[in-house]
């Protein structure tokens, strides 16, 4: 036990002390809300850089009137259609939009002319503003004032609540629950695969050099394997948490920066919900903050750090044990096969069943089934799952990890002292066979 | 001090030792000799506990080897390596922490170290920085540093550039003198002749043979004696093979024919002026071809 906490003191520190750990740890956090700053900028730019453009109707219906916007004006002075392309082509004009004779029950032969290719936007804008206006001339020939239809318009918005086993309600709301799972699912997927591959590239770095002779001439096989493991799952964690912390400080400084702009209605609503509920329905904001507060955070955050752990445990072990069955990195890929996909489908299934429909038997399974519920769960479990289900599903996944690691250890303590040879799925299985 | 019996190891239908018995005594040279793939390094993987015998016993100052002989063991690979982004501080610390030694313990043993080679100013530099000589050094240390009272060394002399090799033969020999028993396994048996008390000849996962140095050579009798003889006037006979002949002087290599080497001097005498007389034994190299030889005719 003594040295497999040397092995871990010593895979902790040698990246944890490398510069490029510090760089990727106090940068990752920053580029996500550099990149949303950088696009909130240029559009903010573009807007404001943009002047006016006019665009010249030709309408040879003499039904349509286009309402002028911020960015466009329309000008409607009965042009020919030759008229307006001209002063489009002297840059009079941004643009020229013709509406021939048509039936409006199918209006075909609307066209654009501009100099530049038109921005999707434009053109969004421009069918959309016909269409609404095509729909009121069509009601009013029906007979229909469209002022009477919007008056009769309702929006109706259904307020989900689920029912707990002694009848207490609580408000739910998907986009939270999908939000949460999306995220926590993501983050598993991404840690396994980062420091897994670390653990295969630290294995063959040993192996290759040599050195592992030494080593295990000095400790157990095992416990290299196990030290190496927990050694880079701690880098891990060390970077989680830090960047969480970094994360949680940001925002509150950006929340912090917002509220002072925000409405003192607004800010007392944030800060207590309940009221707001009462006084006001279920609002938007209000709504969110009741799902956010109707989540069991303790039993999530839990959740997440043994799934993130015993997933990463689980595929670590298989890892290693691809690292000590090849040479290098590059004769690995034909062993991955069996880690990748796993994780591929855990987490192309969040998104196609798991998150689509939590209560599925698809998702009930694939968060059952050790090799894909770190993801498949944690996508699940803001909804709310039995607690039934969640004890099977770590008892599982505690089971796979034993199992995993058992196998990965035979492949380990025999691969790591074999050069020269390329391994195939058999030898690898007769290594495991092999008793010692 | 090192004790094993009918040891028999194979990986599939290969068998790599079969039924090895061997002996080696506290505080001398051991040598293991024998062609590559003769069973060697299965034989010290086995002692280092890095693989497992099928059966038979190793025993370590009487006691079957266990978790706790590590720390007695010291062992340089014929394969070996460091860890190349690590600082030579680091990583000679961690190397005697993982056999066995306290922090404070390996603190001193490498400062001991690095001021015994007079390299103390390497301590903050990384390996992958160091030549390829300076590495070796560090490889050395970080086989010793935990003073180990078995130091057993795979093909020590090949990979290490002449200077190095120097400085490991002198520090074997040191070693020794504090009291390391060393095993010292190799296919160039030339080269450690005359460092080893002991040797044993393995072929083929099976023991030759195995004794002293001399004990071994003069078992291979018969020895020949190489004379250089300043000529008379008598012409030698012809049965006698000359190696060189330099003016007239002769150099001879000849046999003991059930001759004392007294009674070969007296007849030399008579042919002219005896200028050297030497006792010859075969070398190692010879010894264990000749042997192999008689084993593959037997």
């Amino acid at each position: 036990m003594h040295k497999v906490l040397l092995v871990i003191q010593r895979e902790y520190l040698a990246r944890v002390k490398k510069k490029s750990f510090l760089i990727a740890t106090v940068l990752t956090p920053l580029i996500f809300p550099a990149i949303l700053a950088v696009f909130v900028w240029i559009a903010v730019e573009e807007k404001e850089n943009q002047s006016l453009r006019v665009i010249e109707v030709v309408d040879e219906t003499g039904l349509f009137f286009m309402e002028s916007s911020e960015q466009y004006a329309f000008s409607s002075s009965s042009k020919t259609l030759e008229e307006a392309k001209a002063l489009v082509l002297e840059g009079e004009r941004y643009g020229a939009l013709y509406l021939p004779k048509m039936e409006l029950s199918s209006p075909q032969g609307i066209q654009f002319y501009g100099i530049e290719n038109p921005s999707t936007a434009l053109i969004g804008y421009l069918e959309a503003a016909l269409k609404r206006k095509v729909e009121d001339l069509r009601l009013y020939a029906k007979g229909i004032d469209p002022v009477v239809l919007k008056e009769i318009r309702t929006q109706v918005k259904i307020q989900s609540l689920t029912l707990g086993e002694a009848g207490e309600e609580v408000i739910t709301d998907a986009t939270v629950n999908y939000a949460l799972g999306f995220l926590a699912g993501i983050l598993i997927y991404l840690f396994i695969f980062i420091y897994g591959n670390q653990i295969m590239q630290g294995v063959i770095e040993e192996k290759s050099t040599r050195i592992v002779e030494i080593l295990v001439s000095s400790l157990r096989p095992f416990q290299l394997m196990m030290g190496k493991i927990v050694g880079i799952g701690a880098v891990g964690l060390t970077q989680f948490l830090i960047w969480v912390f970094l994360v949680g400080t940001l925002s509150t400084i950006v929340v912090g920066v917002l509220g002072m702009q925000m409405p003192q209605q607004q800010a007392m609503e944030m800060a207590n919900p309940e009221l707001m509920a009462a006084t006001s329905g279920a609002g938007d904001l209000g709504g969110i903050l009741h799902v956010i507060e109707s989540i069991d955070f303790v039993r999530l955050i839990v959740a997440f750090i043994f799934y993130f752990l015993g997933g990463y445990l689980l595929y670590g072990a298989l890892f290693a044990a691809v690292g000590a069955a090849v040479d290098a990195p590059s004769d690995a890929q034909q062993f991955m096969f069996p880690i990748t996909i796993p994780l591929l489908v855990g987490y192309m299934s969040l998104f196609v069943f798991v998150l689509q429909d939590p209560y599925s038997s698809v998702s009930f399974w694939l968060s059952i089934v050790p090799l894909t519920s770190p993801i498949a769960m944690m996508g699940r479990i803001s909804y709310g799952v039995p607690f039934w289900e969640l004890v099977l599903s770590m008892g599982l996944l505690v089971l796979g990890f034993l199992g995993t690691t058992w196998m990965a250890s035979k492949v380990y303590r025999i691969g790591i002292l074999m050069h020269g040879t390329k391994p195939t799925y058999r030898t690898l299985l007769k290594w495991i066979r092999t008793n010692h | 001090m090192l004790e094993i019996h009918k040891l028999n190891k194979s990986y599939g239908s290969h068998c790599a030792l079969s039924e090895l018995d061997l002996r080696v005594q506290e505080g001398e040279i051991f040598g293991l000799l024998g062609p590559n793939g003769a069973g060697k390094t299965t034989l010290i993987r086995i002692i280092n506990q890095i693989i497992e015998q099928d059966s038979g016993e190793v025993r370590m100052d009487g006691v079957l080897l266990s978790g706790a002989s590590i720390r007695k063991i010291g062992y340089l690979p014929e394969e070996r390596g460091l860890y190349k982004k690590m600082s030579v501080w680091d990583q000679l610390i961690y190397f005697s922490r993982i056999k066995g030694l306290t922090a404070l313990e390996a603190k001193q043993r490498v400062n001991h170290w690095l001021e015994r080679f007079e390299i103390a100013s390497w301590k903050g530099k990384k390996i992958e920085d160091l030549s390829k000589g300076m590495a070796q050094k560090i490889q050395f240390i970080a086989t010793v540093i935990h003073q180990p009272r078995l130091l057993i060394l795979d093909e020590p002399f090949s990979g290490f550039d002449p200077v190095n090799a120097a400085l490991l033969k002198t520090e074997i020999i040191n070693l020794k003198k504090e009291g390391t028993t060393i095993l010292l396994s190799t296919h160039r048996m030339e080269s450690v002749e005359l460092l080893c008390d002991q040797v044993a000849m393995i072929h083929k996962s099976k023991k030759l043979l195995d004794g002293s140095i001399l004990d071994i050579k003069s078992r291979f009798r018969p020895a020949q004696i190489r004379v250089t003889l300043e000529l008379g006037n008598t012409a030698l006979p012809n049965q006698w093979e000359v190696e060189s002949t330099e003016e007239n002087r002769v150099s001879l290599l000849l046999p003991l024919q059930g001759q004392s080497p007294n009674q070969l001097l007296r007849e030399l005498m008579s042919f002219g002026e005896i200028l050297a007389f030497q006792e010859v034994f075969p070398s190692m190299e010879e010894i264990f071809i000749q042997q192999v030889n008689s084993s593959v005719d037997a």
